[in-house]
């Protein structure tokens, strides 16, 4: 039996009656008879001892890598022990979305916190409080420059695979069409942008460093965007943003980022965090949960949930977005990640996995078969050939505990980040060595 | 209380990352980034205090009573915190070999289990964030399962004026036309409204049951027959789940697909607003139309990420909030068939005993039997005394009591919804009611009181026409004003 329901048999059998009842099954009087379960045919409760063991069981049949050098969208950064700390504080885990001020400075506080540090961080005017992850922000952020003559959306080919599947499902159900603009040595083809921007197309979707780990020339892209016409759409990683030019810098119009890299665990994908930042002009198409500061009755500071006009409980089938529950605790956790790192952390993080990626580049590039891909720039990933059927390499590596790069083809996809030692790089080098 | 920005000062700092040891690498000078960036600069002790401070000021469900209507903010049981807290879990990359994952795997597996049989659906994806992104999904079934037998016309889904606000948003993001229909005086779908809305174009009706009222529609298999003989198939909400566990099934109720949220049915924390989990369940026959990916086992017994063979494609960038998922199994497994089943009829039990000792007091909506939780109507007293909802709701603050949902769902005038959930315990609700008795009083006796409320919470009624007018969306550092 539960120990949730804290009312003894005895107790319930006494309310029912005071609200003259017989039994639980008088309550469900309006339930049809021919509808009603015989019996739920799944296994009887467990005590917590029980249920604690076979969740472990199930834990323990996963393997938990000693090394990881995979990223492809979820990043094995350190996780600081105070991120923890503060969000499994039960005053914010438990608690619902904000919409009582006056009992939730705390919660509403910590979000407008969040929106400014996202701010900074990407360089834009205004954020909201999260959508549930970087693929979905990504997709939103393509219905908000949807305009009635312009409904086409130019989308690079190097973008995150996860990403690009998210983003045809939403456009499909909206009738918007997605152009794939080519890329040219694993970056977008500027030529052929040039090509495909008409006055129908809205916007152009950008990633930069790319799914490939090439850091595309935005700056660029928008040029020629914005003279044709459409919106930029720029999405990033966060902790790249610490130490390349920012979406202001580039001049994006709307920021979106996979959060997970900000304190999240990588968790087999999920829950995850979606970053939206945008300009002022595009402030009222922003999806989802905004914070505002404003004054209480006595004049003070005080914070609240803002611009619902936009939203779902609001506008109904009129709403920007059908968004309700986010992924508020996610964001606090970015949010406490920032803190704790501060400008000299975070960039400190930046610097420690570009300088991992391009030491572990160069000490491959020794190897002969293996070779660098693409000539262009690139942050902590990298695309590589591979000398032999790159999946043998992968296995002897991952029966030594290293979770290589993801091999796509014959090639794989490598990455770093802080997390890798020289000493850990160096071994790997030899492992691969002697099963070459 | 100081902003984070407020309490920065510059060089202070944690140390959290060993230098690099590998040679530093230098970007070219045209790629990095020129513009400063100004995070909080700040000590362990301070960010610690910081947050600490911030938690007195959030009212969780351990704070105190939680009647959130429509909210199902239970207790969170910290068992499941446990379990998604292991570092099975947690420390594993959602692209690592599928052999390495089997356990994870699993979890789906098991979890797709237990809730198909709790809702009576045959098979289930655990893709969704949320129960919006889940009617979003469950929409998308729906108008596959049109196209894919070249039905067109098909354009228009049904929605009752009392479902909530994100099913209509959902049904226009899914590419639909929105058909409003008007309840009985019942509460209920209007047969007749429901007959003359049904047609070639209906894609389908979307529906929760129980109602936003919190009541059951004892019409609820002529609704659903009516739906499909017009060619439309049933979507149900499964916001109100926690009502009729071990009870009654969506899917026997004639219910073609739905989704739960997890973080209302199945305990798992709301976070402050978010991550939730929002699987979409269908029958059979939709079942082609699933996201990618589902979890399948083979021969061997070993689990394997599948793909439907017509799939709607992806809706996530992997397989949903995998955490969430596991607190929900962790919960299911202890409370098993039995508890399920105790969980919703305490449920039902703690909504009529509140509801039956406010009655006196307070217009009940709709006077029958409710289910997990009931709407009251402050019109005849906001007409008697000038006091509104919102001032109870408000009142309601300073005896520590988490108000009721306001002013839905929309055909009520004056609404307060209020939801105890079966985890309080007939102590709590005989305080509650005596407290909201004690407050009704007051508002005859003295609603300016009322109207100024709260009285005893760390900031007044905020200023929402201002902050919406003039909105201040981020910290200002000096040198920006």
């Amino acid at each position: 039996m539960s120990g949730y329901v804290v009312n003894t048999k005895q107790e319930q059998q006494e309310m029912l009656e005071s609200i003259g009842l017989k039994s639980m099954d008088d309550l469900y009087a309006a339930v049809p008879e021919e509808a009603k379960l015989k019996e739920l045919n799944i296994p009887e409760g467990k005590s917590e001892l029980e249920v604690i063991r076979e969740m472990k069981a199930l834990a323990d049949k996963n393997v938990v890598y000693k090394h990881i050098f995979r990223g492809a969208g979820a990043y094995n950064h350190y996780i600081p022990a105070i991120v923890k700390s503060v969000t499994s504080k039960e005053e914010f885990l438990t608690s619902y979305t904000p919409y009582q001020a006056e009992i939730s400075q705390g919660i509403l506080q910590s979000i407008f916190e969040y929106q400014t540090q996202m701010c900074e961080l990407t360089g834009l005017d205004v954020s909201n409080a999260s959508v549930y992850d970087g693929a979905v922000a990504a997709a939103e952020a393509i219905m908000m420059v949807q305009e009635r003559k312009r409904s086409d959306v130019l989308v690079s080919d190097c973008i995150n695979i996860g990403t690009m599947g998210v983003i045809k499902t939403y456009c499909e159900s909206r009738n918007i069409n997605i152009i794939s603009v080519k890329s040219k040595d694993f970056a977008m083809d500027l030529d052929d942008l040039k090509e495909k921007l008409n006055e129908n197309v809205a916007g152009v979707l950008v990633q930069s460093p790319n799914f490939y780990g090439v850091i595309e020339d935005v700056e660029e892209i928008s040029k020629i965007s914005h003279d044709a016409g459409a919106k930029v759409i720029f999405s990033t990683n966060p902790i790249a943003l610490a130490l390349l030019k920012n979406a202001k810098e580039v001049d994006a119009d709307i920021c979106v980022a996979e959060g997970q890299s900000l304190g999240l665990p990588l968790s087999f994908g999920g829950p995850y965090l979606g970053i939206m930042t945008c300009k002022k002009e595009l402030m009222r198409k922003l999806p989802g949960r905004i914070v505002g500061q404003t004054k209480d009755a006595k004049g003070n500071r005080c914070f609240v949930l803002t611009l619902q006009a936009r939203e779902q409980h609001i506008r109904r089938e009129k709403a920007s977005s059908n968004i309700c529950s986010n992924e508020a605790l996610c964001a606090m956790t970015a949010s406490v990640y920032c803190a704790a790192m501060g400008p000299d952390g975070i960039r400190q993080v930046a610097k420690n996995s570009a300088s991992n990626a391009h030491y572990l580049a160069a000490e491959l590039s020794k190897i002969k078969g293996f070779e660098l891909i693409s000539n262009k720039p690139f942050f902590n990933e990298f695309y590589m050939s591979c000398p032999r059927e790159c999946r043998q390499i992968v296995q002897q590596l991952a029966e030594k505990g290293y979770l290589a790069g993801l091999p796509i083809s014959n090639n794989i996809l490598w990455c770093c980040t802080e997390m890798n030692s020289k000493a850990e790089i160096d071994e790997m080098i030899s492992i691969i060595k002697e099963a070459l | 209380m100081k902003l984070l920005f407020e309490l920065s000062k510059e060089n202070r700092k944690m140390n959290l990352i060993p230098p690099c040891d590998v040679p530093e690498y230098s970007f070219d000078e045209t790629l990095l980034r020129k513009e400063e960036l100004r995070l909080p600069q700040i000590s362990e002790v301070d960010l610690s205090r910081h947050y600490t401070r911030l938690a007195k000021q959030a009212h969780g469900v351990n704070d105190g009573f939680y009647p959130l209507g429509s909210c199902t903010m239970k207790y969170n049981p910290r068992i499941d915190e446990e379990a998604a807290a292991l570092e099975g879990f947690t420390a594993i990359h959602p692209l690592q070999p599928q052999s390495t994952l089997q356990g994870a795997l699993q979890v789906i597996y098991e979890a797709r289990e237990l809730l198909c049989e709790i809702t009576g659906m045959d098979d289930m994806t655990f893709q969704p964030a949320a129960g919006a992104h889940g009617e979003y999904t469950g929409l998308l079934l729906i108008r596959k399962y049109h196209q894919s037998r070249n039905d067109t016309k098909r354009v228009n889904i049904i929605v009752p004026d009392s479902a909530h606000g994100t099913n209509p948003a959902s049904a226009t993001m899914a590419g639909f036309k929105v058909i409003n229909v008007s309840s009985n005086e019942n509460g209920g779908v209007d047969l007749e409204a429901l007959r003359n809305a049904v047609g070639e174009d209906t894609a389908g009706l979307m529906l929760t049951n129980p109602n936003t009222l919190g009541l059951f529609d004892p019409n609820i298999l002529e609704i659903t027959r009516i739906v499909h003989e017009a060619g439309g198939l049933c979507y149900y909400d499964g916001a109100n789940m926690n009502a009729i566990m071990g009870t009654v099934r969506p899917g026997d109720m004639g219910f073609d697909c739905m989704h739960l949220n997890l973080h209302k049915t199945f305990g798992t924390p709301h976070g402050g607003g978010g991550p939730g989990s929002g699987p979409v369940g269908c029958k059979e026959f939709l079942k082609k139309f699933l996201p990618k990916y589902t979890v399948s086992k083979n021969m061997d017994g070993n689990y394997y990420l599948d793909v439907a063979e017509n799939s709607m494609g992806k809706v996530r960038s992997f397989y949903g909030n995998f955490l969430v998922v596991v607190k929900a199994l962790t919960y299911i497994k202890s409370l098993g068939k039995e508890g399920i089943k105790e969980a919703s009829c305490n449920a039902v039990l703690n909504a009529n005993y509140l509801m039956n000792k406010l009655k006196g007091y307070y217009d009940v909506a709709y006077d029958q039997i409710c289910m997990h939780e009931f709407v009251l109507s402050l019109d005849k007293m906001k007409h008697e005394t000038g006091v509104s909802a919102m001032d109870v709701a408000k009142q309601s603050l300073d005896f520590g009591i988490h108000p009721p949902t306001m002013y839905f769902p929309l055909i009520v005038h004056e609404a307060l919804m209020l939801e105890p959930t079966e985890t309080e315990s007939k102590e709590t609700l005989d305080e509650a009611a005596e407290i909201f008795i004690e407050i009704a009083r007051m508002a005859h006796e003295d609603p300016e009181y009322l109207h100024e409320a709260p009285h005893n919470c760390l900031i007044r009624r905020p200023d929402e026409v201002e902050a919406a007018r003039k909105p201040i969306l981020r910290y200002e550092f000096e040198n920006d004003q």
